[in-house]
């Protein structure tokens, strides 16, 4: 329980502050590179490798880069909901989470399962 | 384009914009630990790229960019939704930055400090998105 929670503490704190810094910088299109930084990465990485391994940290990292490549897609696809089809970005962001779904597991079944 | 930084901005967002975002990070990360546990590393590994706090965020830009234009007497504006849309265009190249570090700590994490792999894996994060972002940008791109 307590490592779950300190994993909150720790997760909680480093998308916050990388989604700070995409609040004060301009223009949109740069700030919204940080809407993919590695926040969730770098917090789950670094407790991982501490607690089970740097070994069991790389296997979780490779699958990582599938779930980025998922992501890119899902960005895509979310900027032409909105731009072509004047989706709002609620209903464009939470629908395409279903591409990032299909993609990823696609991935993982396919080449790292 | 010249970057520049706002930090009023910060005092556009709410206090309970700020708990969200918190809570959406937090959340994510306890649940790609527990899928790391309970079915494996490969699998709960896909969610540390899982685009968790991304619906939020742009929802937050379409609100603001939108609050912003109605205090300029704009009532009927497309300028939040297409704000939103080039903060998703941004988050695509980030992701691209993204996949970057993943590949990096991929293969140092195993035989190298873990600071340093993780410091490595940001840098290579910081400059491929940069750069991916300052290309599109420039007048040669078609």
């Amino acid at each position: 329980m307590t490592e779950l929670l300190f994993r909150f503490l720790i997760g909680g704190m480093a998308v916050s502050f990388f989604s700070a810094l995409g609040d004060v910088l301009k223009p949109k299109s740069f700030a919204g590179l940080f809407g993919a930084a590695p926040s969730v990465g770098l917090a789950t990485l670094a407790l991982t490798a501490s607690s089970d391994g740097r070994t069991y940290a790389s296997m979780e990292a490779r699958s990582m880069v599938a779930g980025a490549g998922a992501f890119l897609l899902y960005a895509c696809l979310s900027s032409r909901l909105m731009m072509q089809f004047e989706w709002s970005a609620a209903k464009a962001g939470i629908t395409a989470l279903i591409v990032w779904f299909a993609i990823s597991l696609s991935l993982w079944l396919a080449l790292l399962r | 384009m010249r970057v520049s930084l706002n930090l009023s901005a910060l005092r556009k967002t709410k206090w309970y914009e700020y708990v969200v975002r918190f809570i959406f990070g937090g959340t994510i990360t306890v649940l790609a630990g527990v899928i790391a546990k309970q079915y494996g590393p490969t699998l709960g590994g896909l969610f540390l790229a899982f685009p968790a706090i991304f619906p939020a965020g742009a929802t937050l830009v379409e609100k603001h960019e939108r609050e912003r234009k109605r205090k300029a007497g704009i009532r009927q504006t497309k300028r939040g939704r297409q704000a939103a849309a080039l903060d998703a265009y941004g988050a695509a190249l980030g992701a691209a930055g993204l996949l970057c570090f993943g590949l990096v700590v991929w293969q140092l994490m195993p035989a190298h400090n873990l600071v340093l792999v993780l410091a490595t894996g940001t840098t290579a994060w910081t400059i491929v998105s940069i750069l991916l972002w300052r290309v599109r940008k420039s007048p040669w791109w078609f």
